[in-house]
């Protein structure tokens, strides 16, 4: 039982972190259609920043760097590539961010060499005992750190017209245009929000709790979980996104423990398959992803 | 005053759908635009509102002015903040959104906070049926509700000239009535329109000038009282829907009793 709240406890603290990832790309896809596989080098990025400012700054102001620098590269991902090709379909756009992802990635993995740095702080590595129960700080603190920004951008989505301008472009392009809604301010900031979220996400990723790797092509592996996770959750839903991170944490967690690590990848995909089979568009989402 | 020249629209490499349109809509204005199905009516009025775009369209030739300012070269959201604002064919309400939040949205377009406020007040005074149902989710009012919603998100900006695209379609005789009675309104309280129907009998009821268009060009254009009693258009136009003869005349008796009664304010109460 102990092994049990340990296991679903350190579940959600994944899943936290993965529906930070989901949420930032579900927001991308509900803004401007595109899928945006450049996503696991947004991370990457934003670890990177970490590592190489951490000696002059700290942890926390590299921290801090590193969250900007993730949001600050999404959103010139959009501006520089994306909005240069207006015309372009969402699916060619989706292309083009491969493009992107595979390029940062092999220069921060060229650049990392053989140094794998872990990027948590003091936090990591100290298990918690509450009970009979281990835990892992990082988690803990990613459980935390991930409902106040979630709640944080819910809130904004709901009662802001930042969230309304952000709806109503997901719903109706032309609608939204002619309300007055400037379509680039919602893409824009969807690429910055989306590119926070990972900044923060690798803060936890590249850890001994998290994943017992520090920064590396590894994170960039990790990272991807929150394509499974935003396709269970529904690609245009942004609860379902947190849902979906939660999800794939938690069947990561168990199905390590009671089947076996490699096992736990094709676990999360499994789910992602059964969930599409049942309901193509998502637990919570409105568009088949087939259609994608 | 709005002005449109040579107006020539493309729709990616080969449909050409507008060849070369003059237009003018002053201050006070109310212009009908006629014609059938695909004669251009939608993308006359996409081509102001800068939404070309959004269907793979663009201007390929001459020019848009309103008050001075060239619109054809300004984005969407753009022109709405020059106060030119359309209510799209098909109402196209955010479905998934309440009430009160598509009237939000319409007032991201808004100039201050101020003009918003006020706007708002017009659109509750116009439509209190929006105020009654404001928590309600859009997508679940019903087709009438809808069209007023659209109207008022479009109002929620303060335009001073609006656009609007077939807002009789699909609706019950008596709504129609009472969307033409808003428009009427809505241009009572100084508000210019640009009114694009099939639906001529209502669109000659309200407008003042009417154009006719022909498969993307401007077959006539002449004051709407002067439309409606021309034989040809009669025979052409106002009967275009009629299933016969004797429905058409019906149809044109009502379009000019509609012209001549009262301009009376009305109000819209659900
Ligand atoms: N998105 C589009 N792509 C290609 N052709 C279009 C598109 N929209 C309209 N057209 C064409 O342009 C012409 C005018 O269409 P439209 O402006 O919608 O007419 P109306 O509103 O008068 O019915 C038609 O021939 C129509 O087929
Ligand atoms: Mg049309």
């Amino acid at each position: 039982m102990d092994t049990f709240v340990q296991l679903v406890v350190n579940g959600l603290g994944k899943g936290a972190v993965f529906a930070l990832l989901a949420l930032g790309f579900v927001i991308i896809f509900k803004a401007t259609e595109v899928v945006n596989f450049a996503h696991g080098s947004l991370v990457l990025f934003g670890g990177y920043l970490v590592v190489v400012t951490r000696e002059t700054l700290g942890w926390a102001g590299a921290a801090v760097v590193g969250v900007l620098s993730a949001g600050l590269l999404a959103l010139l991902v959009e501006r520089l590539l994306l909005s240069r090709s207006r015309l372009a379909s969402p699916f060619s756009l989706a292309l083009l961010t491969i493009g992107v992802d595979v390029i940062i990635t092999e220069e921060i993995v060229r650049r990392l060499g053989v140094s794998l740095p872990f990027i948590g702080d003091a936090w990591d590595a100290q298990p918690l005992q509450v009970g009979g129960v281990t835990m892992f700080r990082t988690h803990l603190v990613a459980i935390v750190v991930a409902t106040v920004l979630i709640t944080l951008f819910f809130l904004a989505f709901r009662y802001s017209n930042w969230g309304i301008a952000m709806r109503a472009q997901a719903e109706n392009k032309e609608a939204a245009a002619l309300s007055g809604v400037r379509s680039w301010v919602v893409t824009s900031s969807a690429w910055l929000v989306a590119g926070l979220l990972a900044g923060v996400a690798v803060l936890f990723i590249a850890t001994q709790d998290f994943s017992g790797a520090g920064l590396s092509r590894g994170t960039h592996s990790i990272a991807l979980a929150a394509f499974p996770a935003a396709i269970i959750g529904g690609l245009d839903s942004t609860a379902g996104a947190v849902v979906g991170g939660l999800v794939v944490g938690l069947v990561d967690a168990l199905s390590t423990e009671y089947v076996s690590f490699a096992f736990a990848k094709s676990a999360v995909f499994l789910v992602m398959l059964v969930v599409l089979v049942v309901r193509p568009s998502g637990l919570f989402g409105t568009k088949e992803t087939t259609r994608v | 005053m709005l002005t449109v020249r040579n107006l020539r629209v493309r729709y990616g490499r080969s449909v050409s759908a507008l060849h070369g349109i003059d237009l003018d809509v002053p201050d006070d204005g109310v212009l009908a635009v006629l014609g059938s199905n695909g004669a251009g009516k939608s993308t006359l009025l996409r081509a102001v509102s800068g939404t070309l775009g959004l269907h793979r369209g663009s201007v390929t030739g001459g020019e848009i002015h309103y008050d001075g300012t060239r619109l054809d070269k300004l984005d969407p959201a753009a022109v709405v903040r020059q106060g030119v604002v359309g209510v799209p064919e098909g109402r196209q309400i955010f479905a998934r959104m309440s009430v009160e939040e598509n009237l939000r949205a319409g007032g991201i377009g808004a100039r201050s906070a101020a003009e918003r406020t006020a706007a708002s007040r017009r659109v509750h005074e116009l439509f209190p049926v929006l105020a009654d149902r404001a928590s309600q989710r859009a997508g679940l009012l019903s087709g009438g509700e809808q069209q007023m919603l659209a109207i008022g998100r479009a109002l929620m900006s303060s335009p001073r000239l609006l656009l609007l695209d077939e807002p009789s379609l699909g609706l019950a005789p008596k709504i129609v009535e009472r969307i033409a009675a808003i428009i009427r309104d809505i241009h009572e309280q100084g508000t210019a329109v640009v009114l694009v129907e099939q639906n001529a009998v209502m669109a000659l009821g309200v407008a003042d000038h009417a154009a006719v268009l022909e498969v993307g060009t401007l077959a006539l254009s002449a004051p709407a009282d002067e439309l409606a009693e021309s034989e040809d258009v009669q025979r052409l136009y106002l009967g275009g829907h009629a299933e016969s003869e004797a429905e058409a005349e019906r149809q044109v008796e009502a379009a000019h009793e509609q012209r001549s009664a009262k301009r009376r304010l009305s109000r819209w109460s659900g």
